[in-house]
Parts: structure tokens; sequence; C-alpha cells
């Protein structure tokens, strides 16, 4: 049972960081219909930018946690503004490859750069607390903790601000939205903007539960993430953080039970399932085509 | 439709060869349109379309399906880029514009097929429209300072308000997808006006109305002018509405204007019953 329980909060660890990946996604998917495949490289940035500010430069974990996530935010408005823009009036499919280009540019760039190899460093948050018999780390307890605040207050955003009611204006029509007064690039610069920063914050969590930052360790956060994005659907805010904490319990589960090699094939079973039963995913509307 | 609603128009030449109403001479033309036009691949769909409006003026824009009417909306908000000719907004040219800055000089819309914001509220709507007149930072959103309550506060007496024109106050909680839809097409109409246009352009405002609803529309469309002093331009096939409110006319056929006037130069023009009837056979 106390395995049980320790598994749980490792599930829900994970998954707040597969959440905080999953909605930069889906934001960014539902206001420009672009699966952004860099995505999940702007996490490696994001991280090995607090691995180096921690570690060579020694700065305080606060001001590397900030300075990872200024560098993300920038990275993800900057990819947008020299990659994306340009490409608006495009098909959708020259986007895709754009953002898988983009990708691989950011994961060989980053292999030049900083080595092929795995850094390591210290753990940034040590320690647990035992509840009868349950251990939970606090770094799982932070993630957790962490993830559910930024989660609401991305929510107020997009609910209550003018900002976020543009992003929602923009993502149900762009043309209605345009003649509503709305600046297309400033709202799009924005999503990605917000976006990027949660992956940031993802990357710290993520170097919490691991401490160490490898070129493609993106790659297969932002894989998952997406898996996570599917199955909450696409385009959905909630279903995102839905479907982020359901991937995280899932492998934890796989895990449990003894089958962890098997916890990648797993996840990417629930991919094609998802679009073979339900492309929607759990909370995605409904797509209709105009006649 | 009674023509006692309104008083007998004259309609005066601005320096070119358009008109707008008389009492509006003396101010520059809301609008002003030269050679404006659009081709499509090697189809000219707009051509030569020269054009002014009154500052308080309702315009009629009518024509037979496919004459154009649309397109010349699409140019003026700049959703098309024109191939030639310029369009003046209050002596601006829009050359330059993207739709958004059109809208926020002044031009706002709506559309002939609805397009609200379907998943959103009523309310919420009308605050979209209100986008750049509720400006204030995001750090104060978030945190929740004094400046963001008032301003929202502002912005949302100002929805309530403009709702209240079609009384549609009560349903502001309701998804703008779920009303009926005449409420749909006048919830179109005040997004249109939180933008605080200075003219507004209705797609086919009565389209899909009964009799009596048009009437009610018509009585609106006269009370929005006379409320915000705008100037009003409309597309639409109902000619009651038309002849009953509009002050100038100007009437298209494959693209091209065939004739402008006061609804009776209309009425009795032979291009216009041509175009819409065809050619009497001689003998």
């Amino acid at each position: 049972m106390s395995l049980f329980f320790s598994q749980l909060f490792n599930g829900l660890q994970t998954g707040s960081v597969f959440a905080l990946v999953a909605l930069g996604y889906s934001m960014v998917y539902g206001i420009i219909l672009l699966l952004n495949f860099a995505h999940g490289d702007i996490i490696m940035v994001g991280a090995y930018t607090a691995f180096y500010a921690m570690t060579t430069f020694h700065l305080h974990p606060i001001f590397s946690v900030v300075l990872a996530i200024l560098v993300s935010t920038a990275l993800g408005v900057m990819i947008e503004k020299v990659a994306y823009t340009p490409l608006r009036q495009a098909p959708r499919l020259s986007l895709l490859i754009t953002a898988i280009g983009i990708s691989f540019l950011l994961e060989n760039g980053a292999q030049l750069l900083f080595g092929a190899d795995t850094k390591s460093m210290d753990p940034i948050i040590t320690g647990s607390v035992t509840f009868s018999g349950i251990t939970i780390s606090y770094a799982a307890m932070m993630t957790i903790v962490v993830s559910i605040v930024v989660m609401l207050l991305l929510t107020l955003l997009v609910q209550k601000t003018r900002l976020g009611k543009a992003m929602r204006a923009v993502s149900e029509d762009m043309g209605a939205a345009q003649l509503m007064g709305i600046s297309l690039n400033k709202t799009i610069s924005f999503t990605f903007a917000v976006g990027s920063a949660l992956a940031g914050i993802g990357s710290i969590l993520y170097l919490c539960a691991y401490p160490q930052a490898s070129p493609t360790m993106g790659s297969m956060l932002g894989l998952k993430a997406f898996v996570a994005a599917v199955l909450g659907g696409i385009g959905s805010i909630p279903g995102a953080m839905i479907g982020g904490f359901a991937i995280g319990l899932l492998e934890a589960l796989v895990s449990a039970v003894g089958l962890s090699v098997w916890k990648d094939g797993v996840v990417f079973a629930i991919l094609i399932v998802v679009l073979l039963v339900r492309p929607t995913g759990i909370l995605g509307r409904k797509v209709m085509e105009k006649v | 439709m009674s023509s006692e609603r309104r008083p007998a128009t004259k309609l005066v030449p601005v320096p070119s060869t358009n008109i707008i109403p008389e009492r509006d001479i003396g101010q520059h033309p809301i609008l002003e349109t030269r050679h404006l036009g659009i081709d499509f691949g090697g189809l000219s769909a707009v051509s030569d379309f020269n054009m002014a409006i009154g500052r308080t003026e309702i315009a009629g824009l009518i024509g037979p399906n496919g004459a154009g009417k649309t397109t010349i909306f699409n140019l003026l908000t700049k959703v098309y880029q024109p191939t030639r000719g310029s369009i003046l907004l209050d002596g601006i040219d829009t050359a330059n514009k993207t739709t958004a800055q059109v809208n926020q000089l002044g031009i706002a819309r709506t559309f002939q097929n609805i397009r609200l914001f379907r998943d959103l509220t009523v309310l919420e709507n009308v605050l979209i429209g209100l986008h750049n007149e509720t400006k204030y930072n995001l750090a104060s959103a978030i945190f929740r300072t004094p400046n963001y309550w008032r301003r929202e506060k502002i912005a949302r007496e100002r929805a309530i308000e403009l709702l209240s024109i079609f009384d549609m106050q009560d349903l502001a909680a309701h998804k703008a997808g779920s009303l009926p839809y005449g409420a749909q097409r006048r919830l179109e109409i005040v997004r249109a006006l939180a933008t605080n246009p200075s003219l507004l352009l209705l797609d086919e405002p009565a389209a899909g109305m009964n009799p009596s609803e048009t009437s009610e529309l018509m009585d609106n469309i006269v009370k929005i002018r006379d409320t915000f002093g705008i100037a009003i331009m409309l597309i639409e096939h109902d000619m009651n509405l038309v002849m009953g409110i509009c002050e100038g006319i100007c009437v298209l056929n494959f693209g091209k204007i065939i004739a402008k006037g006061t609804p009776d130069d209309i009425q009795s023009n032979p291009a216009v019953i041509e175009a819409y009837l065809g050619k009497k056979k001689e003998g």
C-alpha cells in the first residue's frame, strides 16, 4: 500500500511536468494550429541555463530559476518571430516541418555548444518526509504545488484578463478577432511567451526530479507531453492539465507493477488508441469543417 | 415601409462625383473610396468603385447575388488588399493598415454568416469588442491591483450598457452560441459597436428575420445612428429595409456601380430594374 502511494506521488510529480509542457503545446496549437515540435527543446535550453547558472556561475537557485524562465520565454518568442511568423500564410505542413527543423537545430546546436554528454549536478532540493510509512520527497511536493499554482494563474490569465480574452477570441475566429481590433502579432507572440515560460518552469521542475541536462532530454519529454495534450484534447487548456497528470500517473502505475521498461511503449500506445477511438481527446472541441 | 420615419434626404455632391446627405456637407465624408478595385486571378471582382459616405449617413449597398458587395466590405476592412485605388477613412489613407488597425481607426462590421465567439459568453463577446478600450498591464491583472478592478468594472458596465440597447443585458452570462438566431444577430451588432466605430458595416443584418423582427431592426439601426452619431453602411436584400431607412443607395452589378442616389432615384432607375429583373424583350 505504501509503495502504491509513493508511486502515486511520483506519478503526480512527473505528471505536473508533463502538464506544464503539454499546456505550451496546446496553447500554441489552439491559436495557430501548429504542433510546435520545438517546444520540448525549449525545456532543454531552460535546463542548461539553470544548470550553468548554478554550477559554473554559482548563482543563487532563485536567480537561476528566474534566468531559466526568462531565457526560455525569449527563445520561444524568438522562434515564433524568426521561423513561424514569415510562414503564417503558408500551408500548415510547411509550418510543421519548420518546427521539426527548429527542434533539430536546437538539439544539434546544444550538442555543439555543451557537448553530447549528460551533465549531472547535485539535487536542487533534497530530503523527504514520511507520513505513516509513505515517503514523499520535498522535490515532489514542491513540483506538485508549483505546477498547481502556475495552472491556477494561467486559468485566471486566460479567463479573466483582456489578453486572455484576446487569445480565446483569436483561437476561435482569427478573422473576426482582427475585426475587433485585436492585433494578431501581439496575441500570438504573447501566447508563445506564456507557453515558453511554462516550459521554462517545467525545465526547473524536471531538474528537481532528475538533476541532469543533455541535448536530447527535451525530445522524449516533449513527445510525452504532446501525447498528454492529445489525450486531454489538443487546444484545450484544462485538457492539457488532465492529460499531463493522466500520463504521469499511468507511467508510475506501469512502473509500480514492475513493467518499467514498457512505460514509454504504453504512453505511445495511448496515443494510438486516442487517435483511433477519440481523436479530439477528452475535452477537445469538435472541429466542424466550413461548408 | 413608412417613409415618414425619416426626413426627406437631399443628397449633394462632395468634391468628385460622390454624393452624401446635405446635413453632412461641410465635414469630411467618413469614408471615401477612389477607383477601388480588386482582381482575383484574372477576374476583376470589383472595379472603379467610388463612393462617399456622410458622417451620419445610413447608406445602402445593394445588388444581385455575386455582385461584389461583401467583397467591398472585405476591402474596406482590409481582409482583402485592394489591387487598385484607395480608401480614405476620415481622410486617412488605409493603404498600409492591417485589419486590426482599420478597426481601431473606426470601422466595425458584422458578418453575413454570423461569426460570434460561440464558446464565450455574451458579455465576453462584448468585452472583446472593448479590447482596445480596456488597457491595463499584465502585472496588474495577475496581482489584481485596484487599477485592474477599476478598468474591468468600467468595461463591464460599458458592455452591459451596450447590451441594453437591444435589451440583452439579462443574457450576459449565456454562451453566445446558445442564443436564438435573432439575438445572435443583435449581439454581433453590439460587439461591433463596442469597438467604438465611426462607421458601422452591416452585412445582411435582416437575413433570416421575419417582417416584424425586420421592422424592429430598422428602428434600431436608426436609433444606433442617432445615439452614437455614426455612419452606417449596410448590405441588404430586403428592399423594404433598404428603401425605408437608407439615405444614399449604391447599386452594384458585376463589381461595378450601376446607380447611385436616394431610394426614389434608385426605384425608378432603368439600369437597376434591368439588373434585378433582366432586360425587357424588344418588340
